[in-house]
């Protein structure tokens, strides 16, 4: 069976380029394209969650 | 599931603004789980600040909401929750705004022991009014009044709040951010004062003067300083040297203000 793909919702105009989303994530999906974070590379997402848990601004919504 | 922070911000509020990296956000995330879990109406719901950037908080919610005088939040909560005891009263704040120009009414509220929980943000500066030392400003840092370094030693928010009889007191950090809600959600349930203080980073007027290179060093300084309390019990002195601890700090039960005060009034009114 395939495994599932999150989703990763980045709202761009929320974000502010603090890079603490890229920086803490454990497989690094994430990376920044310009001043805002973007998905790099979502097969090595473990949906743990930080980086919504983390995003001062509510800019990222993680759906397992 | 990602979790739905809109249904208790205020429509159109977002985005916030507190500056990239802020830690102010990370903490409002953490008060919104923990009303989540602890099921608080947001009618019955009070949040109430002082001034500052953390003071800037109460805005955003879609709560019942106060934004009071410089310092001056415990004392207008106070008058929330003696007219109305039923209300949940949720005080959020700066260090500069809680231990400084509030200190008093700070200290005060702990002793009384009245039904609230504080939440303390303490990112060691005035970040709103451009860089000022608190009481919570470490020695030796500099701040855009301690140019040359800061003589004062710091307050220790937790101990100050144990010391003046606050019921239960934790400690949390910006970077341990699955940690803040369960520990607000602990503070709302304990019935008497309580006291939240999260470590928090204002890379702004904080972080560059203190040769912060980025936001991300901040967080992994915090990550650094952080031991929580059980792991404490097994490290030695020279080990917990620079370290802070986190987690539920104090825990007890005593009577609660608003409950005394009806007593009063049931023994005034016999009295007739
Ligand atoms: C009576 C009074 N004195 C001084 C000020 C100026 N002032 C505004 S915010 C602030 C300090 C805020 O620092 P803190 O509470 O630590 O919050 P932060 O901005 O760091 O989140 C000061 C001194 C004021 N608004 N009112
Ligand atoms: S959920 Fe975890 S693994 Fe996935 S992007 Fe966020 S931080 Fe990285
Ligand atoms: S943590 Fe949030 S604000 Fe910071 S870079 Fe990531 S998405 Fe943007
Ligand atoms: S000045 Fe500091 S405390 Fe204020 S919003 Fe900016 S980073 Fe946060």
């Amino acid at each position: 069976m395939e495994k599932k793909l999150p989703t990763i919702e980045i709202i761009e105009k929320y974000c502010k380029g603090c890079h603490i989303c890229v920086e803490f994530c454990p497989t690094k999906v994430l990376e920044m394209k310009g001043f805002v974070a973007s998905v790099k590379n979502l097969e090595a997402c473990i949906k743990c969650m930080q980086c919504e848990l983390r995003c001062p601004d509510f800019a990222i919504k993680v759906t397992p | 599931m990602s979790f739905d922070y809109d249904k208790y911000i205020r429509p159109g509020k977002l985005p916030h603004i507190w500056c990239p990296g802020c830690g102010h956000g990370i903490v409002m995330k953490g008060l919104i789980r923990a009303i989540d879990a602890c099921g608080l109406k947001k009618e019955e719901t009070a949040i109430v600040s002082g001034i500052g950037c953390a003071s800037r908080l109460p805005g955003y919610m879609d709560c019942c909401t106060l934004h009071t005088a410089h310092g001056r939040a415990a004392a207008f909560a106070t008058g929330v929750k003696m007219a109305r005891p039923e209300m949940n009263v949720i005080l959020v704040g700066g260090d500069g705004d809680g231990t400084a120009i509030g200190g008093n009414h700070f200290i005060h509220a702990c002793r009384r022991n009245i039904n609230m929980t504080y939440i303390i943000l303490n990112n060691k500066i005035y970040g709103m009014t451009g860089g000022q030392f608190s009481p919570a400003t470490p020695t030796g840092a500099k701040a855009s009044t301690t140019p040359y370094g800061n003589p004062d030693p710091a307050f220790d928010i937790a101990k100050l709040a144990i010391g003046a009889g606050a019921t239960f007191v934790a400690r949390g950090t910006a970077f341990h951010a699955n940690q803040i809600d369960k520990l607000i959600t602990e503070a709302i349930q304990h019935k008497g004062f309580s006291v939240v203080e999260i470590l928090d980073d204002c890379p702004t007027t904080y972080g560059r003067r203190n040769k912060f290179k980025s936001v991300v060093e901040m967080m992994n300084h915090l990550k650094d300083i952080a031991v929580p309390v059980k792991a404490a019990e097994k490290m030695s002195p020279e080990q917990l040297q620079g370290k802070v601890l986190t987690g539920v700090l104090h825990k007890e039960e005593k009577p609660e203000y608003t409950e005394q005060y009806a007593q009063v009034i049931e023994r005034a009114q016999a009295a007739k």
